[in-house]
């Protein structure tokens, strides 16, 4: 069973019962789902935790869905991993790197998308569908595969070929829209007003968010029961960068772990940066832009949590930083030859901005770093396509022994 | 009819200027303001707009003319 009471929207309060909405009736701002905390109180404890399953339904007291019987790829438990080596290079003594990008269908997607999968067929919802370039697409098809249902793709008609297949695959509904980036959004939004579908990121997004939540209470359990001092996290929505904060605080107000004091580090490309924009100029409100960047999995222009990140950044003491174009790919690459993990676009970002937040002197040595990777970096081969230079042989022993003489 | 949510955001210069007011003027659209804050150097507006498809989209590209930035309630729902 459950312990989530309803929905209440974050501008003016308002309650609604739990319902697929995401969007105030009355003054349109966002809903958020409520939780019966002091029943959660009574009954959740680090060993409760520990004997569920390794998978994000282990913390499914405090996630919106019943986690009886989920639809589950097994997302989640990642590994946290101690970073020696580019700790090393770095001068942190305590950095770790959380590995999402070993989820079932390779970034932290799964998450949001097995709360709202779930979530949807409570609702009795035969249909899943939602808006996107890649990682989101491929994670919606594999739990619609998985689940049983029917599953809408919507991207636009663009796209390279090679990220339509991480959807395809699964046989869902692809559906290539003739027109700009903007179009694409407005017809989305549209049409989850005119289906009876179950749009992840649109009517059930109080929920998909909700699902992010899971990168803090793993981090905290597996750092031994404790948020981390700092938090590297790159920022598209500024969803996911939200939710871990929450989730540090939900387990902070439950007692599972001491009070909190995490500085959360935002980051985002030169190319698309609205919200650390708008925290260098000092707003309070996130000025929309057009993305044009790398990294695509980032390029929301019109940040749909921006003003909620902006707060987070300030009661944490965080920072946000801006990587030039040109460091991601350096970035995804330093990341690889230091600890063996290859990260897309989002990743490459992340590692760039702690680069340049111990150059600033921000995180000190002995300070538990966490760097959050988002997604797998087989998603986004192409923006590392110059590490490419093979020696170039004959089939002989001579050729290679003069080859390697050589290089 | 179509029902639109939507936001705009008006730079300094353009706050004083009742550009809602001329939009249902000129344009068939029912305009109906639901959360805003103006202040001395800008503003916003949340607004849901009724109308027949084509009023409110000529009617948006007017908007978008005058400088005011017209975006979507929503954010981006297209992701990554």
């Amino acid at each position: 069973m459950g312990y989530l009471t309803g929905l209440r929207c974050r501008s003016c309060g308002r309650d609604y019962p739990a319902v697929p909405l995401n969007a105030c009736d009355l003054c349109f701002g966002p809903l958020e789902t409520t939780y019966d905390y002091k029943a959660i109180s009574k009954v959740l404890t680090r060993k409760r935790i520990q004997n569920g399953p390794l998978t994000i339904w282990r913390y499914q007291d405090l996630l919106p869905a019943d986690g009886t019987d989920p639809i589950d790829l097994s997302t989640g438990f990642t590994p946290l991993i101690k970073a020696r080596n580019l700790g090393r290079l770095l001068g942190l003594n305590e950095l770790y790197l959380k590995n999402d990008a070993v989820n079932p269908s390779y970034s932290f997607k799964d998450r949001v998308v097995s709360v709202a999968a779930t979530k949807a067929r409570e609702f009795e919802f035969d249909t899943l569908a939602c808006a996107s370039t890649g990682n989101l697409g491929g994670s919606v098809a594999a739990h619609a595969a998985r689940a049983g249902m029917a599953s809408y793709i919507f991207f636009p008609a663009d796209l390279e070929h090679g990220k339509m297949v991480g959807a395809a695959v699964y046989k869902p509904t692809l559906v290539a829209v003739n027109g700009s980036y903007d179009q694409v959004n407005r017809l989305c939004s549209e049409l989850a007003d005119s289906y009876p579908w179950a749009f992840v990121n649109i009517n059930m997004r109080p929920y998909y968010s909700e699902g992010s939540k899971t990168l803090g209470y793993e981090v905290a359990e597996q750092l031994g029961w404790k948020a981390p001092n700092h938090c590297i996290i790159p920022a598209a929505s500024g969803s996911l960068y939200t939710k871990i904060w929450k989730g540090f605080h939900e387990l902070a107000s439950l007692d599972l772990i001491p009070p909190v004091h995490t500085e959360m580090h935002l980051t985002q490309p030169a190319g698309c940066s609205p919200i650390a924009t708008a925290h260098e100029e000092g707003l309070d409100q996130v000025r929309p832009i057009k993305p044009d960047t790398l990294a695509k999995s980032l390029a929301i222009g019109n940040p749909a949590d921006g003003f909620y990140a902006l707060q987070v950044i300030q009661a944490s003491k965080g920072t946000a930083t801006i990587v030039p174009e040109e460091e991601i790919a350096e970035g995804i690459e330093y990341l690889a030859q230091t600890e063996g993990i290859f990260t897309e676009t989002a990743g490459g970002v992340a590692v760039s901005a702690l680069r340049r937040l111990v150059q600033r002197g921000v995180i000190k040595a002995d300070e538990t770093t966490v760097l959050y990777v988002t997604g797998n970096g087989l998603k986004t081969v192409e923006v590392v396509q110059s590490v490419v230079h093979p020696l170039n042989i004959s089939p002989t022993m001579t050729s290679f022994q003069q080859s390697i003489k050589s290089e | 009819m179509t029902k639109l949510r939507v936001r705009f955001t008006f730079p300094d210069n353009l706050v004083p200027r009742p550009v809602i007011w001329e939009l249902s003027q000129t344009f068939k659209v029912v305009t109906n303001i639901r959360r805003a804050e103006v202040q001395e150097n800008t503003g916003w507006v949340i607004l849901e707009l009724t109308g027949e498809e084509v009023e409110i989209q000529t009617g948006l590209e007017w908007v978008r003319t005058t400088g005011v930035e017209v975006e979507l309630v929503s954010g981006d729902v297209l992701e990554g």
